[in-house]
């Protein structure tokens, strides 16, 4: 393992991120303040949603930005990179084994989770002040932060090294848009009782645990998926688009 | 100390369309047929068909053929960017499928597209590029400040490149490929699409690099830059190497050295039979129904006597054509096609 060659390649991702940072910073957190905005306060303060809603809310925008956020961090550089230019071979030359470049974008996009997710948190609370809302067990918190950022990057490496940049629109609109909606961001997931079919398919997408997971380590009190449930689920999700991410990379890099 | 590059009966089979670099104009023969019966197996695309080569540390060495002969997936195994199908490829002492990493450092690599990071500078594309290769900050600007100057793209530093011309990109990219002073220098096609002035300065810069003790592969396939730049060339048609030699070598086997393109009215066997027994005619292959090369001694002086044979046969002179001895007939002596068809 060349530590050093790790190390540049976080620089050149850093240096890029820091060049790109008003553009990043918008796309991150602008989509995610409007709701809040929209849907914890104009909603809440003209009567049409109860104030508890505010403290049920923030938690899924949390995680939405961070799932968000960690796709496309990773998912739009490889799908430009790896196209017609095929610019990326500059850093699949560097002497390094490739699967390193790929775990280097991986952690760089979980960074970037981390910090939309960790930044989401203050802004909504900003805006949504008063709210009943606490980090009641830092560990759990930090640990679901952690599984949800890295299910969110290994996710867009995955997505990044299997779609054409034409293919672009539909990931959003077939994969992401799904995910966000039958995501329980806006709702927990035992308001999906009522259908439970529905509330059986929904399992199988990652970010129900990580709403559920926040909800559970930020605001208690209301229903939740069980703890442990959760970090279960997300650690699988985790490991399995890892792996499926690194073969797709492989399959890119090498031909 | 200079080092070498070995490979031992390298095949590639690819079973999807091969990159654009790498012969993505090659026909895909096996695909079209078996498609017709009904099935759908994958398609499969022989780019190397057993590839042996040796070339010695120090020296230059071209790889010439036309598109689709499989140069730059020659290039791509011993760059770590192919997985060869069978066959060994070596960097000097290191294995290029196993021992990735070490070759990479070894070996700096110029592609036949440029493909600088659009997210940079040029400047900042040299400095991370050194980065990459461990090499100090202090190192790395001084070097990379150096480079531009000698490539002419001191005044473009601070620029993204995306607004860059081709010929600028290809500079660029050369300057990178130089930036951590590997060992080994692969160009592929490095002169395409550049200005006479600019591949000239480009030649220079290749030969300045290989007299400080580096060996350089280069593929190309234009005649005059193989006969120009290679000390040992091999020409590569299908997957194959179909000569091996020094430029001059390789054009002494050619028989006789001069080739006589020539077109008549009508092709009748006493004409061809005629055409044998000239003085200094060494092969005569017939072309089509009314075409004949001719490989000979000489050129002009066979003219008079042709056009006098084909008025005894009743078959016309409409077209000749004299070239001298170059790596152009050589190809065409061996594989009986032009390198631009």
């Amino acid at each position: 393992m060349n530590w050093k060659a790790f190390a540049a390649l976080v620089a050149r991702d850093a240096h890029v991120a820091r060049r790109n940072a008003l553009q990043l910073f918008l796309q991150t957190f602008l989509q995610p303040l409007l709701f809040v905005f929209i849907f914890g306060r104009v909603m809440v303060s003209s009567g049409y949603m109860p104030a508890v809603y505010k403290s049920l809310l923030l938690p899924g925008i949390m995680a939405i930005s961070m799932v968000f956020t960690g796709v496309w961090a990773v998912a739009m550089p490889l799908i430009a990179e790896f196209q017609w230019t095929k610019e990326i071979e500059d850093r699949l030359l560097a002497p390094i084994e490739n699967v390193y470049l790929a775990i280097e974008k991986v952690l760089f996009g979980m960074i970037q989770a981390i910090v939309a997710g960790v930044v989401v948190l203050p802004l909504g609370w900003l805006l949504l002040r008063p709210i009943d809302m606490g980090v009641h067990s830092p560990i759990t918190f930090a640990v679901i932060t952690i599984l949800v950022a890295g299910f969110s990057a290994c996710g867009g490496l995955a997505l990044g090294c299997s779609m054409n940049q034409q293919h672009i629109g539909l990931m959003f609109s077939m994969v992401l848009t799904p995910m966000i909606f039958f995501g329980c961001t806006y709702y927990p997931w035992s308001a999906l009782n009522a259908f439970p079919v529905l509330q059986k398919i929904v399992l199988i997408n990652p970010l129900v645990y990580a709403s559920e997971g926040l909800r559970a380590s930020l605001v208690p009190g209301f229903p939740h998926l069980s703890m442990i449930a959760v970090l279960f689920a997300l650690l699988f999700f985790d490991i399995l688009l890892l792996a499926v991410g690194l073969r797709q990379f492989e399959k890119k890099a090498v031909s | 100390m200079a080092i070498g590059i070995r490979t031992v009966e390298l095949r590639k089979v690819y079973n999807s369309a091969p990159p654009f670099a790498a012969g993505g104009m090659f026909p895909p023969r096996a695909a079209a047929r078996d498609t017709k019966k009904g099935k759908q197996p994958k398609p499969e695309i022989v780019a190397l068909n057993g590839i042996s080569l040796e070339v010695r540390p120090g020296e230059i060495f071209g790889l010439l053929g036309p598109n689709g002969a499989g140069k730059s997936t020659t290039v791509g195994v011993l760059t770590t960017r192919v997985r060869p199908t069978s066959g060994e490829a070596w960097v000097g002492e290191h294995e290029v499928w196993r021992d990735q990493a070490t070759v990479k450092r070894l070996i700096g690599v110029v592609p036949q597209r440029p493909n600088l990071d659009f997210s940079l500078t040029a400047a900042e594309i040299l400095t991370f590029h050194g980065a990459y290769f461990g090499l100090s900050a202090k190192d790395r600007n001084e070097r990379a400040s150096h480079l531009l100057e000698k490539f002419k793209l001191t005044d473009r530093a601070d620029q993204m490149v995306r607004g860059f011309s081709g010929g600028m990109m290809q500079r660029l990219s050369i300057a990178r490929a130089m930036m951590h002073d590997p060992q080994i220098l692969f160009l592929d096609e490095p002169s395409a699409g550049l200005d006479p002035q600019t591949r000239i300065l480009l030649w220079e810069l290749i030969r300045e690099y290989n007299q400080a003790g580096k060996t350089i592969l280069l593929t190309t396939h234009y005649m005059e830059e193989a006969d120009a730049l290679c000390d040992r060339l091999a020409i590569v048609d299908h997957g194959k190497i179909i000569a091996l030699g020094t430029p001059a070598e390789l054009k002494a086997s050619i028989p006789g050295g001069y080739l006589l393109r020539l077109r008549f009215g009508k092709q009748p066997v006493e004409l061809m039979n005629g055409l044998r027994g000239l003085i200094g005619v060494r092969e005569v292959h017939a072309q089509d129904t009314t075409g004949a090369d001719i490989y000979a001694d000489r050129g002009g002086s066979l003219i008079p006597e042709i056009a006098s044979l084909a008025i005894a046969t009743g078959a016309e002179l409409l077209d000749v054509h004299i070239s001298e001895p170059s790596l152009e007939n050589l190809f065409l002596h061996h594989t009986g096609r032009s390198l631009r068809d």
